[in-house]
C-alpha cells in the first residue's frame, strides 16, 4: 500500500492514469475491438511528441519565459536537409541523420545567439527565428527530392511483436534524459536556474554555458525528430512539424513539468503524448468532429495547467 | 492647533520584534507642535521601525500609541493620514510611468471631476516654487526621466501639499541623500519655516551637521533604543557620535586572533571600487577576516559582487587568485532553491566534487549534508526535508555551509546575518574565525558594528569608496562612525 501511496505523488502518474482511462473509454465503445492496434498505433506517434517534449521540456524548466516557439519550422527544415542528404540512397541514412541534428543544433545555437546577444526574450526570439527558419525551408525545399530511402522509411515503420522499434529506442533515450536531469551536473543546473537564476549564478552555475547547451540540445532534438517524421511518413514537407509547437508544450505540462520553471520530470511527457494521442484517437472513434477536437484539446491543457497551480498552492 | 499644546504623536513603551530579532525594545518618543525632532543612530538602531509606527505602516507588538492627546487603538496608514501624519520615506515612492501631477493626485482623492490634471499640476508647482525655488521640473515630466535628485524634490514637495486635509507632522526620512548641497539647503530652509508656522517635523539624517543644525531636540537610538533624547543645543559632533556609538565595554575576541596572525601570507584578493578616484585597493590575504564597513548601500555589496564576476571572468582593477563562494544576505532573492532539499541546497555549490564519473553521488551528497549539519548545527530530523522547513537561521546556515563546503578559498559573505538570531550568529562567528585560521580568505560586508570585532582589517565605504582603511588595532566604533557619516572630514 506504501509503495501504491508513494506512486500517487508523483507528478506524472496522472498523465498515465489519464492516457488509460482515455483508451478504456475507446475499447468500451468499440466493444474491445482494435484495442492491440490503438496502442502500437498511439506508441508509433507519440514517440515524435516525446523526442521533441524532452527538448522542451528542458527549456522550459529554466524558468519563466523560456520556451522554445522555433521548433515547428525546425522539423520542417530538418526534416527536408536530411532526405537532401539521404537523396534516396540507403547507405546515405547516417550521414543524413547526422545532418538533421547538426542543422537543428545550428538553430538551437542561433536562437541562444538571438537571446544573449540582443537580449530579446526567448518567446519573441525563437518565433521570430522560426519565421527565419520556414522562409530558408521554403525556398530550399522546392524541387527537391523529399522521399526518404527505401530503407529508412522501413525503419521508421519497423514493428518487432506490435512493438514499434523506435518506442523501443526513444524510452531508452528517455531513460537517459531522466537520468541527465535528476543525477548529472548538467540537470541539476538547469533546475537551479529554473527555480531562481541570480542564486544559481551566485552558487557558481555557469548559467550562460547551460543556457546554452540546453537550447542546443532542444534544436538538436527537434532535428532528429524532423528526419525520423519524414522516414515515417515518407516524405518531407514544410508543414511535417506544425502540430508540435502546441503538442510539444502540452506534454511538458500535462506531464507534471512546473511552467514556473525549477522542476521537471522525464516520465510524465510519455504519459502525456500518449495521452494525447490516444485523446485524438478516442474522439475520432466516437466520430466528433475536427473543431470539437481541438477545442476539447485545449480545454484539457487549460484544465491541467490550472489543477498543477492549485496543487502548488498547497506547499 | 486645536488641542492646544498637546504632542502631535507620543508612542510609550513600543516594541516590535520580527521573528526573534527586536527591532524595539520599549521605546518612547513625542513630537511636540512646532518643533524639529531629529533622530539618529546607526543602521538597525531601529529609527526606520519606529518611524514606521509614527506613520501607521507598522504596529507596535506592545506599547500605546496616542495622537493629539487621544489614545489611537486601531491606528493605520489612512488613520495617520486623516490626523494630519506623513511620511517621506527613503525608498522613492513616486510612481515611475506616471506625471509629476498625476503622482500628486495619487495623495489627494479629493481632486476629481474635469481639470482634475490641471488643478494637481498648480498644486505641486506651486509648492516646488515654495520649497525649491528655481527648480527646473514641470508638472507634467514623466517621473521615470527625472533624475533621482529631481524626483526626491517631487516627493518631498508632495508630502507638503495641502487641499483640505491637515497637515500637522511630516516625517523626513534622509530626505537629502540625493540632493546637491545647494538644493538640500533650499529644503532645510524650508523646514525650518514650516516649523516655524507651529507644524511639526521630524529629520532622520545621516549627516549629523544637518541634525544638529536644523533640529530642536535630538533624539539618538541604538540597539532599538532611546539612549539620549535632549535639546540640540546641548549636543555637539562628538558627544552625538558617543551616544551612537555606545561607550560601555564591549568583549573582544581580538587578542586570541591578533596572535595567531602569520606575518606573510599569499595574497587572495586584491580589489578597487569602480568609483574610487584614488589609488586605494581592498587588499585581502590568505587567513585574513577582511570587513567591509559603512552604512547600508554604499558600495560593499557591488564590491563583493565584482570580485565575485572577476574570479570567472578577469575584470580591469580586481585580482582574484583562488576559487571564490558567495553566502547571500537576502536568502530568497540570492541564496535559496525553494524546490529542493537542505542537502541539494547545500550540493549545488561542489556538484563538481560530488561527482562518480559522469553521475552526482547520492551518498557523497548525503555524506557532505550531514558533515555540515554537524558541524554548524542546522536543526533539522532530516536533511531531505524541503529547505523551507528551517526556520530563518538554519537557513542561512545551511547557506554558511554550501560555501563553506564547496573548494572556495575565499568566502564573500554580503551582510549574511540579517534578521539571525544571536545564538545563530556566535556559532557562525567562531566557525569562520575557525576556518580564517586553516587560512581561508573572508570578505565580510556587515551593516552590524559589532561584528567587525572578528575581523582584522576594516575598509569603510562611502558613495562607492573606500573612505578609511583601518587595521584592528585601530579600529574603534568611534573611528567607524566618523568615516561613514563624514560630512565635515
Amino acid at each position: 500500500m506504501a509503495s501504491v501511496k508513494s506512486l500517487l505523488t508523483k507528478p506524472w502518474i496522472w498523465s498515465f492514469l489519464g492516457a488509460l482511462l482515455v483508451w478504456l473509454a475507446t475499447i468500451v465503445f468499440t466493444g474491445g475491438y482494435g484495442a492491440g492496434g490503438m496502442v502500437t498505433a498511439a506508441l508509433s506517434l507519440a514517440v515524435f511528441t516525446v523526442i521533441v517534449g524532452v527538448g522542451q521540456m528542458f527549456v522550459i524548466t529554466l524558468g519563466p519565459g523560456n520556451v522554445d516557439l522555433s521548433l515547428p519550422a525546425n522539423i520542417g527544415l530538418a526534416s527536408a536537409v536530411a532526405m537532401k542528404v539521404m537523396d534516396g540512397n540507403d547507405s546515405m541514412i547516417a550521414v543524413g541523420l547526422l545532418a538533421a541534428l547538426a542543422c537543428g543544433a545550428a538553430i538551437g545555437a542561433a536562437n541562444y545567439l538571438l537571446i544573449w546577444a540582443l537580449r530579446i526574450p526567448p518567446i519573441i526570439a525563437t518565433l521570430s527565428a522560426s519565421f527565419i527558419i520556414q522562409s530558408i525551408d521554403i525556398s530550399y525545399g522546392r524541387g527537391l527530392q523529399i522521399k526518404p530511402p527505401p530503407g529508412f522509411a522501413d525503419f521508421a515503420n519497423w514493428q518487432v511483436l506490435g512493438i514499434p522499434v523506435l518506442a523501443i529506442l526513444t524510452v531508452l533515450f528517455t531513460v537517459g534524459a531522466a537520468i541527465a536531469l535528476q543525477r548529472m551536473v548538467y540537470g541539476r543546473s538547469v533546475l537551479a536556474i529554473g527555480q531562481n537564476i541570480r542564486a544559481a549564478w551566485l552558487a557558481g552555475v555557469n548559467v550562460g554555458r547551460i543556457r546554452f547547451l540546453t537550447y542546443m540540445l532542444s534544436g538538436a532534438l527537434g532535428g532528429i525528430d524532423g528526419a525520423l517524421l519524414a522516414g515515417y511518413f515518407r516524405g518531407a514537407n514544410v508543414d511535417i512539424g506544425n502540430e508540435y509547437l502546441l503538442a510539444s508544450i502540452a506534454v511538458v505540462v500535462i506531464g507534471g513539468t512546473s511552467v514556473a520553471g525549477g522542476k521537471a520530470n522525464v516520465p510524465g511527457v510519455w504519459g502525456a503524448a500518449l495521452f494525447l494521442v490516444l485523446l485524438l484517437t478516442m474522439l475520432n472513434t466516437f466520430g466528433v468532429s475536427a473543431g470539437v477536437r481541438l477545442l476539447l484539446t485545449g480545454l484539457i491543457i487549460v484544465g491541467v495547467i490550472t489543477a498543477a497551480g492549485g496543487q502548488k498552492a498547497l506547499r | 492647533m486645536p488641542e492646544g499644546n498637546a504632542d502631535i504623536i507620543r508612542l510609550n513603551g513600543a516594541e516590535k520584534h520580527f521573528g526573534a530579532v527586536r527591532a524595539l525594545g520599549g521605546v518612547d518618543f513625542h513630537v511636540g507642535p512646532g518643533e524639529c525632532v531629529g533622530l539618529v543612530g546607526h543602521n538597525g538602531a531601529g529609527k526606520s521601525t519606529l518611524m514606521h509606527m509614527v506613520a501607521g505602516t507598522l504596529t507596535p507588538d506592545s506599547g500605546q500609541i496616542g495622537v493629539h492627546g487621544g489614545i489611537e487603538a486601531n491606528y493605520s496608514v489612512s488613520r495617520a493620514q486623516q490626523l494630519g501624519i506623513r511620511c517621506v520615506f527613503q525608498e522613492l515612492s513616486l510612481c515611475p510611468n506616471l506625471s509629476v501631477a498625476e503622482n500628486t493626485r495619487i495623495n489627494h482623492a479629493s481632486l476629481r471631476g474635469f481639470g482634475w490634471r490641471r488643478k494637481a499640476a498648480d498644486l505641486i508647482a506651486a509648492k516646488l516654487d515654495e520649497i525649491f525655488p528655481g527648480h527646473s521640473i514641470s508638472p507634467s515630466d514623466i517621473v521615470g526621466d527625472l533624475s533621482i535628485g529631481r524626483r526626491q524634490m517631487v516627493e518631498v514637495a508632495r508630502a507638503f501639499t495641502v487641499i483640505q486635509d491637515r497637515l500637522d507632522l511630516v516625517i523626513l526620512d534622509e530626505p537629502t541623500s540625493s540632493l546637491d548641497s545647494h538644493t538640500a539647503g533650499q529644503l532645510l530652509a524650508f523646514v525650518r519655516r514650516f516649523v516655524a508656522g507651529g507644524k511639526s517635523c521630524i529629520l532622520i539624517s545621516h549627516v549629523l551637521g544637518e541634525v544638529l543644525r536644523n533640529a530642536d531636540r535630538i533624539v539618538v537610538m541604538r540597539d532599538g533604543k532611546v539612549v539620549v533624547a535632549d535639546a540640540a543645543s546641548a549636543f555637539d559632533r562628538d558627544r552625538l557620535v558617543t551616544a551612537m556609538g555606545g561607550a560601555e565595554a564591549r568583549q573582544r575576541i581580538a587578542a586570541e586572533i591578533a596572535a595567531a596572525k602569520p606575518g606573510a601570507s599569499p595574497l587572495r584578493v586584491r580589489a578597487r571600487p569602480a568609483a574610487q578616484k584614488d589609488g586605494t585597493d581592498l587588499v585581502a590575504c590568505a587567513g585574513e577576516i577582511i570587513g567591509l564597513a559603512g552604512l547600508a548601500g554604499h558600495g560593499q555589496t557591488d564590491l563583493l559582487l565584482a570580485i565575485f564576476a572577476a574570479a570567472s571572468h578577469a575584470r580591469a582593477g580586481i585580482q582574484v587568485t583562488a576559487p571564490v563562494a558567495l553566502v547571500a544576505g537576502d536568502r530568497q532573492a540570492d541564496g535559496i532553491f525553494p524546490q529542493w532539499s537542505i542537502a541539494q541546497n547545500i550540493g549545488i555549490r561542489s556538484l563538481a566534487r560530488l561527482r562518480n564519473r559522469l553521475l552526482i553521488s547520492p551518498q557523497r551528497e548525503a555524506e557532505l549534508a550531514q558533515f555540515w549539519q554537524k558541524k554548524i548545527g542546522i536543526r533539522t530530523p532530516d536533511m531531505n526535508n524541503n529547505i523551507f522547513s528551517l526556520s530563518g537561521g538554519n537557513q542561512q546556515k545551511a547557506l554558511f555551509a554550501r560555501a563553506l563546503g564547496s573548494d572556495a578559498e575565499i568566502v564573500l559573505m554580503d551582510d549574511p546575518m540579517r534578521g539571525v538570531d544571536i545564538g545563530t550568529k556566535l556559532e557562525v562567528y567562531d566557525l569562520v574565525r575557525e576556518e580564517a585560521g586553516r587560512g581561508r580568505t573572508f570578505l565580510w560586508y556587515t551593516t552590524e558594528t559589532e561584528e567587525l570585532d572578528n575581523c582584522d582589517h576594516v575598509y569603510v565605504f562611502k558613495n562607492g569608496r573606500i573612505v578609511a582603511n583601518l587595521r584592528r588595532d585601530e579600529l574603534t566604533e568611534e573611528k567607524i562612525i566618523q568615516s561613514s557619516f563624514g560630512d565635515a572630514a
